[in-house]
């Protein structure tokens, strides 16, 4: 016998996930505006290994190809990881951090819906702390006025790691803007001193501000069509806002403005599509806010004191591992049981 | 402007009412023969009081109430009584139970009857009635309305009448507020008479406007004071008793609380119009509305004796020949009827004919990913993927926590999630399984007791006997002294012997029952133990459908897969 309810709405994982790739459009339009197309190629890698892994991982454990492969969750992954790292990567880097977050950090532990860690963080942890060199190799922004790479020549470099006659890796590429500034306060220069370098623009990095702009409206179409909830981004951005603030206040020759944190590296992609991957965050309200509110303190701390330029990846990663607890302690009171002990 | 309250989530599905409104209710004519079950209401089955042969006529009791929560069951016309046997019936277990089967005469012939004025009669005997008269709730919870319309003076505020009809499809309230709505604002006069209720709120969805005007024009024509009409935003599942209490009162009245404890007391439309003729006119209840829509000619609403085979009922309508199954109910919390030869019952407030066009199956359920869009629509404030989660991993101590028991089942969270898991299978599978490990653990528990009573029953007959045997030696020692050559040595041993069991023995039957004493009182109230009779015939309905569900859930894969459900 069938039991009730006996209509569902139309909706699916796999439009979800659809809608949060298309959200990831205006980022990666203004990403190949300033850099080139060279993130297309990475994403492209990314997304193939990514279906091929979660193909063979699926007939490993059995399960069908069908459901699983159109459900739009690998090739999220593959995205989000292509979007965290370098596009200038060596194809293998992307091939590697894919594999590795589809097979080890999905798979392994139960595949959809089973992950307790971001897989596309796990990807870029474990890139990162292979091949930290490879890591810090950012193309430099159009209209710099250094030398640009044309398409083919990125190519040529992704693929067999040829670079043309005469040109060293540095001269094309950049450390991030948050990379950058570690260094050179580490230097003893100021803040100031170091704001007025060309690669930075209006907010943070010059290019890289925009991209961050790009995600965050990206962020912002996913909230009005309720795929996310405010819950996440709000406090992860208000968390970094406030730590980044009050550093800011007491010592604006060390500390960046909050702005500048905001505009940086990923914490625009991790407020809208990182921290809010629903299989690895909290389900309640409450558990949300203090989630992403960690996160946010986490990721400051990390850039401002610890060994990464940036702290996003990281920050998830250690939050993750709390939400079971958070979820267990902020269970909401049902109907009918308001200011009832629990 | 009455300020509504809201109550947190719902659903919006389509509403597809007003196929089934373009014609007013038709009288569906007397079928072939009728199927009356004896247990159309919450509590007790009613005891046939005909014999196989007999004629009976229209209202004729054919079943007597038994028991405190029972109700009457009557013959719907007048006919030959033509079997009491045991056949499938509509109600979800899918089960069959005790029917009479009537083959009507077709002159439709009444009894003897008369109503009261309800002005003049104890409000006893206006109770007693409505239990001879079989009205029960015909929202769909069938519970005797004679046991709801009990009250102490200023106990209840607000009686809430529901015409709210939240599910889809349904129209049968729509339809009798359009065209009945004097009658059933009489019965919610009388109603509020018995409950001593200082209001009463009728609350009608805002979808249904032709009945919100009738409704309203007949509290103005009849002059009814303490009465208001309101329209309450369409938002399923705001017809749930509880949902419509909190929108129209803002009191949430939680699980296991009863709402009368909190001064408001919830009947449906219908129920009052049934009322209003069995007090009245002494009708008894041997019909009722029937929306007959989905996959059929020309969707309608029909007022249908008890009794009538849905088969017949829906080839009125003109069902269509790829229908595969009937469904009672709306699409939401319905029930899919084991058979089109099932009576139509007192909880029959609708039939769907289902094809697959119509109710395509569900496509296979992908692992839930946490998007809480089910807590998002939980109209009881749940945490619908964790009770899932804990249903799955059978952690029935951990459902209970997260309040598996507040779950109404209205499916709200089945029909948004994006994985379309039957996550409501899954808590009825999980509610069914606890009833019966507590059931389990009470009879162990009365067995653990039975033993020690034993224990002790043959510790205290050993004692006694203990005692006669000393008794008889006083008396032969007395009979001895007295007697003048006592040659017989006396047995000291049986005396001494006597005189310690009568110590040790007592102590340690004290022992026992201090100890029977301590397990009961740190034994963990149960829910079994708390439940109203309503839950415990719910219970005994669940149970029906657990072995069936248990067997789903074992085909069911380790990890990913929910229960399959063989859509045969």
């Amino acid at each position: 016998m069938w039991s009730s309810p006996f209509i569902t709405q139309p909706s699916s994982v796999s439009q979800i996930m659809l809608r949060v790739l298309i959200a990831l459009i205006p980022g990666i339009a203004l990403y190949v505006w300033y850099f080139g197309p060279a993130i297309l190629v990475s994403i492209a890698l990314a997304s193939v290994t990514a279906l091929a892994t979660e193909a063979v991982m699926l007939k490993l454990r059995q399960r069908p190809l069908g459901p699983f492969l159109s459900d739009n969750s690998a090739l999220l992954t593959a995205w989000l990881l292509a979007l965290s790292i370098p596009a200038l990567a060596p194809w293998w880097m992307v091939v590697v951090g894919t594999a590795f977050a589809i097979a080890i950090s999905k798979h392994l532990y139960g595949g959809l819906g089973n992950n307790p860690f971001n897989p596309a963080m796990i990807g870029y942890a474990v890139l990162i702390i292979s091949f930290p060199v490879h890591m810090t190799h950012w193309i430099t922004p159009h209209g710099m006025g250094g030398i640009e790479l044309s398409f083919g020549e990125q190519l040529d470099y992704i693929f067999n790691g040829v670079l043309p006659d005469g040109l060293k890796l540095d001269a094309v590429t950049m450390a991030t803007p948050l990379d950058t500034l570690k260094t050179q306060l580490h230097l003893g220069l100021s803040v100031n001193d170091i704001r007025d370098m060309p690669i930075y623009g209006h907010l943070a990095g010059k290019g890289s501000e925009m991209v961050a702009l790009g995600f965050a409206i990206g962020g912002l179409y996913l909230l009005s069509i309720r795929i996310i909830s405010w819950h996440l981004p709000v406090a992860f951005l208000a968390s970094l806002f406030a730590t980044a603030g009050i550093f800011h206040l007491v010592d604006s020759v060390h500390y960046v403005t909050p702005l500048f944190h905001w505009f940086s590296g990923a914490a625009m992609l991790g407020a809208f599509f990182i921290l809010t991957d629903p299989v690895t965050s909290p389900t309640t309200a409450k558990g949300k806010l203090i989630f992403a509110a960690g996160a946010g303190l986490l990721t400051y701390l990390i850039r401002a004191f610890g060994g990464f330029p940036d702290g996003m990846a990281f920050a998830t990663l250690l939050m993750n591992i709390c939400v079971p607890l958070i979820d267990a302690w902020t269970q909401p009171r049902v109907f009918g049981k308001k200011g009832e002990g629990k | 402007m009455r300020p509504l309250f809201k109550f947190h989530g719902g659903v919006h599905p389509a509403t597809h009412k007003a196929e089934s409104t373009r014609t007013p209710i038709a009288l569906a004519p007397i079928p072939t023969k009728l199927v009356i079950p004896l247990h159309q209401h919450v509590g007790n089955r009613a005891v046939p009081v005909v014999q196989v042969g007999e004629r009976v006529l229209k209202g004729q009791i054919i079943g007597r109430p038994e028991g405190r929560l029972s109700s009457a069951v009557h013959a719907s016309t007048s006919g030959t009584v033509s079997a009491i046997d045991m056949q499938l019936v509509a109600h979800h277990s899918g089960l069959p139970d005790l029917c009479v089967t009537l083959i009507p005469d077709g002159k439709d012939e009444w009894i003897a009857h008369s109503g009261v004025d309800y002005r003049q009669t104890e409000h006893t005997d206006l109770r007693h009635l409505l239990r001879q008269a079989g009205v029960v709730g015909l929202g769909g919870a069938v519970f005797p309305s004679d046991m709801k319309s009990y009250s102490h003076k200023h106990k209840i505020k607000t009686l809430v009448l529901n015409g709210a009809e939240c599910e889809p499809y349904i129209t049968c309230d729509d339809m009798l507020m359009r065209e009945r709505a004097g009658d059933i604002l009489r019965g919610a006069e009388v109603l509020r008479e018995l409950l001593y209720a200082e209001e009463v709120l009728i609350g009608i969805e805002d979808n249904k406007p032709e009945a919100i005007a009738a409704m309203q024009k007949a509290v103005l024509d009849d002059k009814h004071a303490h009465m208001e009409v309101i329209a309450v935003p369409t938002l399923y599942p705001g017809g749930g008793a509880k949902q419509l209490i909190r929108v129209l009162t803002g009191i949430e009245v939680a699980a296991g609380v009863r709402s009368t404890e909190m001064g408001v007391q919830c009947f449906n439309v219908a129920t009052a119009y049934c009322v209003w003729r069995a007090i009245t006119f002494g009708e008894p209840l041997l019909s009722r509305i029937v929306t007959v829509t989905g996959n059929v000619e020309h969707a309608q609403n029909y007022e249908v004796l008890l009794g009538t085979p849905v088969d017949e009922l829906v080839a009125l309508a003109g069902s269509r020949a790829d229908t595969n199954k009937h469904i009672m109910g709306g699409p939401m919390m319905g029930v899919d009827l084991p058979s089109g030869s099932v009576g139509v019952t007192k909880a029959t407030n609708c039939i769907i004919e289902a094809s697959p066009k119509l109710f395509p199956p569900p496509p296979p359920a992908l692992p839930c990913i946490r998007c809480t869009r089910c807590a998002d629509v939980c109209p009881a404030e749940l945490q619908p993927q964790e009770l899932f989660w804990f249903s799955k991993a059978k952690d029935f101590g951990k459902a209970q926590e997260y309040h598996l028991f507040d779950c109404i089942e209205c499916g709200a969270c089945a029909y948004v999630c994006p994985s379309q898991i039957p996550l409501v299978q899954y808590y009825r599978f999980a509610k069914s399984e606890i009833w019966q490990r507590e059931r389990d653990a009470q009879a162990a528990d009365l067995a653990r007791e039975r033993h020690e009573y034993r224990l002790m029953r043959i510790e205290r007959e050993k004692q006694e006997k203990a005692e006669r045997l000393a008794q008889k030696e006083k008396a032969a020692l007395a009979a001895k002294a007295a007697s003048p050559a006592p040659a017989v040595n006396p047995e000291p041993a049986h005396t001494s012997s006597a005189a310690d069991p009568d110590d040790t023995l007592q102590m340690r039957i004290d022992a026992a029952v201090a100890r029977a004493k301590a397990q009961a009182a740190t034994a963990q109230p149960k829910n079994v133990n708390a439940l109203t009779p309503q839950q415990q015939a719910e219970i005994a309905e669940i149970e029906a459908r657990r072995a069936k569900i248990r067997e789903m859930a074992s085909h069911a894969g380790a990890d990913d897969e929910p229960p399959k459900s063989n859509q045969g």
